[in-house]
């Protein structure tokens, strides 16, 4: 074997590597570098200056996207198609880094009051999200693997970064050990794909199960754990159980890292195993994907209704938004296939500016209550009427009222189950749509509890939003109001030509 | 060929990992557990890689010693948070680690 693999490496040549389409990637390695080393050399009233580099970074990121798109020219395939960059991934490669640079926003006064370890927060931030951004590519078991790990081993210790806090030590704790079962299940799944396709490109893979016709019980087998891991990630019911503790014992900018960016790297992954290694296995993912979307939509809105902290809430609402972003997988192998992609990434640009908002807004507010309660939000409306009108936009845009992103994303979801014309999709369709109004229940209590209710200690006093907050709050609601208003911006980066003809859509 | 043998020996790997995380109370169990399964993974790889000579072996092989490097991070990761939890409360139980609940 060993004499083999010698022989094969002999004749290597070195692949030609494409600089421009690699360097995102490559400024986030260096700017991880960067904020350690600076990090050990700048006295301790100075550490604020290592969230400054880490916006940078992340900002500086999304110029070579930014070229990418315009030259826009054919799809980037790198060694040997296992890395690929494409409209879809470059589109979720924006996402998740301003979704990075608004988690930074949100985290400096918070990190730097509490006196936890800035440098070391922000350099596994930025680890966190190059592993996203590694995921949107990832064309190959292997890296994709490798980047699941990245975007979670990070975030593993960013949950328990309140070192003394027993609540956040048992949310890192928790989050680990499923995360680490989960991914444990993910390669088990993925070594027997390997065994039945004799490579890890997702692409072989997909030809390889396709050529049988008739599914063997190895692949049956290896795909229902690869959906269930990151079921796991995308915290989809029965695999949820992590979700609600974690999110509320974390710190609540990590939290918000959490819901959006960890959440949406699963989504991702899921669209890359599904649409690209084994989009003619329907049979066995289409009942799979009905099932988790079902019961995510609906545990989650049920669970949410009862919560009395403004975190937890947040989490099942977040739980249930998730079982609205599987709904178009449910149809994903139909001939609403490509509508349900686009659906899925217009689905997650919105819920990640509506939910980062709506973090940006409970973060501020806390500063002054400094409780989770949601019965502390009353009074809101007296001494922060900017803060009301912002939430309300946030909430509503969840709930899924025109004419915010949330409405849109939520109609495009409808019309992708209703197009493909299939049982299971005229039922996720009606079982969606009672979600929907049940999640009325619980956003308009929150907003009767700001509008209507007195504060519960009549202190009226203003809120201070400190400037990176608003900041974070300006990029998400005009994001929120922009995607809802011209819907066709998104619809324009969900044409997704380059994924559809490299075969995604098992055509 | 052996390949049947060493895909059983993987699954009843797998089964033990699986069986050890639900049913250990023990966080240090539970993440052995979870090693055991990424033997089984680690095998099944190599038992695979072994059996195609050639075409995609090489995959399976390079695919192995990821899953080894990355374990070995996970775990240390791991162990770090179990020692956090042991110092703040003394205990390692997973039944303790109940604080939030609803």
């Amino acid at each position: 074997m060993l004499s083999w693999l010698l022989g094969a490496a002999s004749g290597f040549a070195r692949p030609k590597i494409d600089y421009h389409a690699l360097a995102p990637e490559i400024i986030l390695s260096v700017g991880i570098c960067v904020v350690l080393i600076v990090d050990l050399f700048i006295s301790e009233s100075k550490k604020w200056l290592t969230a400054t580099i880490a916006g940078v970074v992340l900002i500086a990121s999304v110029i070579p996207i930014v070229t990418l798109a315009v030259i826009g020219d054919n799809t980037r395939s790198l060694f040997d198609g296992r890395y690929v960059v494409d409209e879809f991934s470059l589109i979720m490669k924006a996402m998740f880094l301003i979704i990075g640079y608004v988690v930074v926003l949100l985290s400096t006064n918070e990190i730097e009051e509490g006196g936890y370890y800035q440098g070391e927060y922000y350099v596994l931030l930025l680890s966190g999200v190059l592993g996203m951004v590694m995921m949107t590519s990832a064309r190959d078991l292997v890296s994709v693997f490798v980047a699941f790990e990245f975007l979670s081993i990070p975030t593993y210790m960013l949950a328990a970064w309140r070192k003394r806090d027993t609540k956040s030590n048992e949310a890192g704790v928790k989050y680990f050990l499923l995360g680490a079962f989960a991914s444990a299940l993910m390669l088990y799944g993925m070594s027997l794909l390997y065994g039945v396709a004799h490579s890890t490109k997702l692409s072989d893979i997909g030809a390889a199960i396709t050529v049988k016709g008739k599914l063997s019980g190895v692949e049956a087998l290896a795909i229902v754990f690869i959906v269930a891991a990151f079921g796991f990630k995308v915290s989809a019911v029965p695999f949820h159980s992590w979700a609600p503790d974690t999110y509320q014992g974390a710190p609540t900018p990590v939290t918000a890292f959490l819901s959006v960016g960890s959440k949406a790297g699963g989504f991702v992954a899921l669209v890359s195993m599904v649409y690209l290694a084994f989009p003619l296995a329907k049979d066995i993912w289409q009942p799979l994907m009905f099932v988790l979307a079902t019961l995510t939509m609906t545990v989650g809105n049920v669970m949410a209704l009862k919560q009395t902290n403004i975190v937890r809430m947040l989490a099942y609402s977040s739980i249930s938004q998730g079982g609205f972003i599987l709904m178009p997988f449910v149809v994903a192998g139909t001939k609403a296939s490509e509508t349900s992609l686009k659906t899925i990434v217009a689905y997650l640009l919105v819920y990640a500016t509506t939910n980062l908002g709506a973090f940006a807004v409970v973060i501020a507010v806390t500063r002054k209550t400094r409780s989770g309660e949601i019965s502390a939000l009353g009074g809101m409306l007296t001494y922060a009427p900017g803060l009301t009108a912002l939430m309300t936009l946030f909430f509503a845009s969840l709930a899924g009222i025109p004419p915010f992103g949330g409405w849109f994303a939520k109609v495009s979801a409808f019309r992708a189950v209703l197009e493909a014309g299939t049982g299971y999709g005229y039922a996720i369709a009606v079982i969606g749509a009672v979600n929907t109004v049940i999640a009325f229940g619980y956003y308009g209590n929150i907003m009767r509890e700001m509008w209507m209710k007195p504060a519960p200690d009549g202190d009226n006093s203003r809120v201070e939003v400190p400037p990176s907050i608003i900041a974070a709050l300006g990029i998400t609601g005009a994001g929120t109001l922009l995607l809802g208003i011209l819907p066709h911006l998104v619809l324009r980066f969900g044409d997704l030509n380059d994924l559809v003809h490299t075969g995604a859509l098992g055509k | 060929m052996l390949i049947n043998q060493f895909l059983l020996l993987g699954a009843v790997l797998f089964c033990i990992g699986v069986y050890g995380v639900i049913a250990r109370k023990n966080a240090v169990m539970v993440l052995m557990s979870i090693e055991l399964i990424l033997n089984a993974v680690n095998l099944n790889l190599l038992a695979f890689a072994m059996n195609m000579n050639g075409e995609g072996s090489a995959d399976g092989h390079v695919f192995a010693l990821y899953v080894l490097a990355i374990a070995a991070a996970e775990v240390g990761v791991g162990l770090g948070l179990v020692l956090l939890i042991y110092r703040n409360k003394r205990s390692i139980s997973l039944d303790e680690l109940s604080e939030m609940k609803g």
